[in-house]
This record gives structure tokens, C-alpha cells and sequence, in this order.
């Protein structure tokens, strides 16, 4: 088995498009929360959302190479390359069968609306325009930075809701540690567009704390009362250790472990102890002890059953002391695919700045969350092991664990 | 609408379709080759053309037989003539 370093990351999200802005806004607690107009005028239950701003596709890829991508695509495109960027691998150092892509994406619903529509209007299908069908599927990613980036290794999305972009990590940290990949581009992506967001908002899932939009998304707390939909990319530069060495590259930080587990229960609601398995099976694989790990980046989105089964299930592993727990969905809100993948970037983000970012919006306990050591504000030390948790519909989890300063 | 009408908007809505300078739109470039277009492109194409003016692209002989933007040129003036010699 190879050591997985992680040498490079890059995210595009409503907390900023770049690694310094994203960090300077996770240290402050800023909210990239706001509220969308058009969804409120359309019929949505909630209009809150998180917002990309500043990111036009046009100032990154041609027409006719974005003519194949949806938005999230290229917002991955654009991670990725901040990713190799700083990862100072060359250009041709990615062109090999030992690089793959593996990214997380589990919808393409606006180019599968655009093409119906543009079929009703125009009454031909040869009037569609060719690049529809390869926007609206969800390897969408994977095939179009396969293209762009000359990769020939592993090429493939995976889709497992709201876990997804934590287990495209997970396996491709397990694909270079397996030795079949030397380096994996990985991540996730995620659409922010009503279009994706309306059958979700009929659950009734979603926060309508409407009088103050950044204040909506708050996990853990007493007064939660749903998730804020967000999204973007988040991309990393996975390669064996000891490659990464040899070649002087900077590591950022290890993938020390990664575990999975499913609940096989409810298609909703998470169950008591599916998350707990894979926590206990990640920190196993990781060859650490819980009380080893100093930071957990929570899954916690902010909806009342599924905060209270992930407080109970890492209650169950870490017992009465457990770490400092932050979820930054408090300021992102739930990036679903792609923030399995966004926690590793964001916990990377910390160990780098030395900080640990604060749970924002948290002013009450629960009795699950009570026994949470909560991080309400920016705790001046960077984190040395962070446990990442992720969990999706159907009850499918997702842990990795990090290690940094090695 | 003059041919010189018509190969300008030919050459100007390609030109904006597939990001290409104006300066290459020569008669003699190949779309494949000169021009860089692949056959998604050509799908796209047919859209280009239609829109700009206003007739139906079926999967004709025609279009088959198109390699250069000089073809292109000839097709579309060859299919706006059939379309005004027919009595309405």
C-alpha cells in the first residue's frame, strides 16, 4: 500500500473562486448564503441558496470547449487547473495512463431541462445543437477534463448524493494507494440553478429563515430549521507519497484513511449507526485512535434528523471529549455532490492558514449536539488529523481521515 | 439578397458560432483542417445556417459533399436560388 499526499487544491465557491479568498472568509465566518429572487417568484418554498459570484465561464474556456460543459464543469475545470497549479506539476506530467480524474456529480438538471425544451421549441432534435447530451450527464466532469486536460488514466464520476465528492476522494486516494494511479485529479461539482433545486425544495428540507439569509444554515443548533441549497467545485491533486518526494513537490497533507459504510434503512433519514461504522473503520484504516483525531469536519447540514443522528453517531465513537467539530455548511451551506470533496479542500485550506473554522450561527445546544465540542469561533491552531464525514440519500457514508504537519 | 450579401453572412455567423478570426474566413480553407471545426461542430452548423437564413438543411447530397467555406458558400447560394425560383 502507497501513502496519498495531497500536493495540490483549488475550489470554486460561494465563499470565494480562489484558495486565499475562501481561506480569509472561512477564518472570519462569513455566510455565502443569499436569497434568490427568481425562486421566490417562481414558487419555491425557500429562495435561499448559496451564491457563486464573480466566475464567468467565458473568461476560462472557449465556446466551443465549454459547448460540452455545464457551468459546475467548467467551475471544475477551474479548480482543477488552480489544483495542478499549484501542485507545479507541468502540463505533461498529468498526460500519462498513471493520472486519472475521478470527481463526484450526482444531477445534470438544467441541461437535461435545456434540451427538452429546446426540442419543443424548435420541433427537430437535429435542432438541439450538439452539445446537450454530453451536458447533461453526469460523468459530464470527468469526460470533458479528460479531453481538456489530456489525462489517460482512470475517467469516471461517481454519483452517491450528498456523499458523492467524499467517496471520488476516497477512491481515488484508494486508486494511487492500490498502485493503479500514480496521481488522481479528484473532487466534486456541484449545480447552483433552481431548475436542480425545485423537486428538493418540495421536501420541505429547506431553511425559511428568510429575514436573514446568513443566519439560515445553522447545523448543530437548537433553532436549525433546514439546509440551504449552495454548490460549485472543489478539486484536489492526489499522488502517491513518495512520488511527490522524489519530484520536490510541497505535500500539503496526507489521506491518511478512507472508509465507507450504508445505512441500508431509510431512502432519507440517516440511520443511528451507518455513519459510525465508517468513522470507526476510517480512523481504523488511518492507523490512529479516535483520540488522535483533533478536528471533525462534520457533515451536518443543518435539517433537524440528520444533525441529530450525525451528533449521536460521532457521540458513539468519540465519547464524552470529542474534538473540535465545525460544520461549514454554516457558511457554504450543503454543497450536496460536491461536499464531501469541499470539506477536504477547506480542512487543507486550515491546515495551511493554522486555523480552525468556526460552526457560525450556533447560539443553543440541542441535547445530541450538547455533547459536541462545537469550534463557534476560529480556533487559532491549524487541526494535525481531521476526520471528514459525509452522507447521502439512500444512506450512503463517506469518512476520510487527513493528516497534516507530517 | 446578393451572393456577396450572402457569403458575408455566412462568414460573419460562423465566424461568431466557432470563435474564429475574420481574417481566416477565405473561400479555399477546409473546415476540418484550416478552419479546426469536428463533426459536432458540423451539427452545429447546420443551426448556424439555418437560422441566418431562414431554410430547412435535410441530409442532402449538398451537404455532403462540403469541405472548404468556398462549398458552404455555393450551397447556400445554390439553395436560396431554389428557394426564390418556386412560384409562391
Amino acid at each position: 500500500m502507497h501513502r496519498v499526499a495531497i500536493t495540490g487544491i483549488g475550489i470554486v465557491s460561494c465563499l470565494g473562486n480562489d484558495i486565499e479568498s475562501v481561506g480569509e472568509a472561512l477564518r472570519r465566518g462569513e455566510s455565502g448564503v443569499v436569497s434568490d429572487p427568481e425562486r421566490e417568484k417562481i414558487g419555491f418554498r425557500s429562495p435561499l441558496t448559496g451564491a457563486i459570484r464573480d466566475f464567468d465561464p467565458r473568461n476560462i474556456l472557449s465556446k466551443k470547449q465549454s459547448k460540452t460543459m455545464p457551468d459546475f464543469a467548467v467551475q471544475a475545470f477551474a479548480a482543477a487547473s488552480d489544483a495542478i497549479r499549484m501542485s507545479r506539476l507541468s502540463t505533461e506530467e498529468v498526460q500519462n495512463d498513471g493520472t486519472g480524474l475521478v470527481f463526484g456529480c450526482d444531477s445534470s438538471c438544467l441541461a437535461a431541462v435545456e434540451q427538452v425544451d429546446l426540442l419543443r421549441q424548435r420541433g427537430e432534435t437535429k435542432l438541439i445543437g450538439s452539445g446537450q447530451v454530453f451536458r447533461s450527464m453526469t460523468s459530464c466532469i470527468t469526460m470533458n477534463l479528460n479531453t481538456l486536460l489530456h489525462t489517460r488514466g482512470a475517467c469516471w464520476t461517481i454519483s452517491s448524493a450528498c456523499a458523492s465528492g467524499g467517496h471520488a476522494v476516497g477512491q481515488a486516494a484508494d486508486l494511487i494507494a492500490f498502485g493503479r494511479q500514480e496521481r488522481v485529479i479528484c473532487g466534486g461539482a456541484q449545480e447552483i440553478n433552481w431548475e436542480s433545486m425545485c423537486s428538493f425544495d418540495a421536501l420541505g428540507a429547506f431553511s425559511v429563515r428568510l429575514q436573514d439569509p446568513k443566519c439560515a444554515s445553522r447545523p448543530f443548533d437548537a433553532h436549525r430549521d433546514g439546509l440551504v441549497p449552495g454548490g460549485g467545485a472543489a478539486a484536489l491533486v492526489l499522488e502517491r507519497l513518495d512520488k511527490a518526494k522524489e519530484r520536490g513537490a510541497r505535500v500539503l497533507g496526507e489521506i491518511r484513511g478512507y472508509a465507507f459504510s450504508s445505512d441500508g434503512n431509510h431512502i432519507s433519514i440517516p440511520s443511528e449507526g451507518g455513519l459510525q461504522r465508517a468513522m470507526r473503520k476510517a480512523i481504523s484504516l488511518s492507523g490512529l485512535h479516535p483520540r488522535d483525531i483533533d478536528y471533525i469536519c462534520a457533515h451536518a447540514t443543518s435539517t433537524p434528523a440528520g444533525d441529530a443522528a450525525e451528533a449521536r453517531n460521532i457521540s458513539a465513537v468519540f465519547g464524552a471529549g470529542t474534538p473540535w467539530v465545525s460544520s461549514l455548511k454554516s457558511m457554504t451551506g450543503h454543497e450536496l455532490w460536491m461536499s464531501g470533496a469541499s470539506q477536504v479542500v477547506y480542512s487543507t485550506i486550515m491546515a495551511m492558514e493554522g486555523f480552525i473554522a468556526p460552526n457560525i450561527n450556533f447560539s443553543e445546544p440541542d441535547a445530541d449536539s450538547a455533547k459536541l465540542k462545537i469550534a463557534v469561533e476560529p480556533i487559532p491552531h491549524p487541526p494535525e488529523h481531521v476526520l471528514c464525514n459525509s452522507a447521502g440519500f439512500g444512506g450512503t457514508n463517506s469518512c476520510l481521515v487527513l493528516s497534516f504537519g507530517q | 439578397m446578393t451572393n456577396l450579401e450572402i457569403i458575408g453572412r455566412i462568414d460573419r455567423s460562423i465566424a461568431e458560432e466557432f470563435e474564429i478570426d475574420m481574417e481566416e474566413m477565405k473561400p479555399e480553407k477546409t473546415l476540418f483542417q484550416d478552419l479546426g471545426l469536428d463533426s459536432l461542430d458540423i451539427v452545429d452548423l447546420v443551426i448556424v445556417l439555418e437560422t441566418a437564413f431562414g431554410f430547412k438543411i435535410r441530409e442532402e447530397e449538398g451537404i455532403r459533399k462540403i469541405r472548404t467555406l468556398g462549398d458552404i458558400h455555393s450551397f447556400v447560394i445554390q439553395k436560396k436560388d431554389e428557394l426564390e425560383s418556386i412560384p409562391r
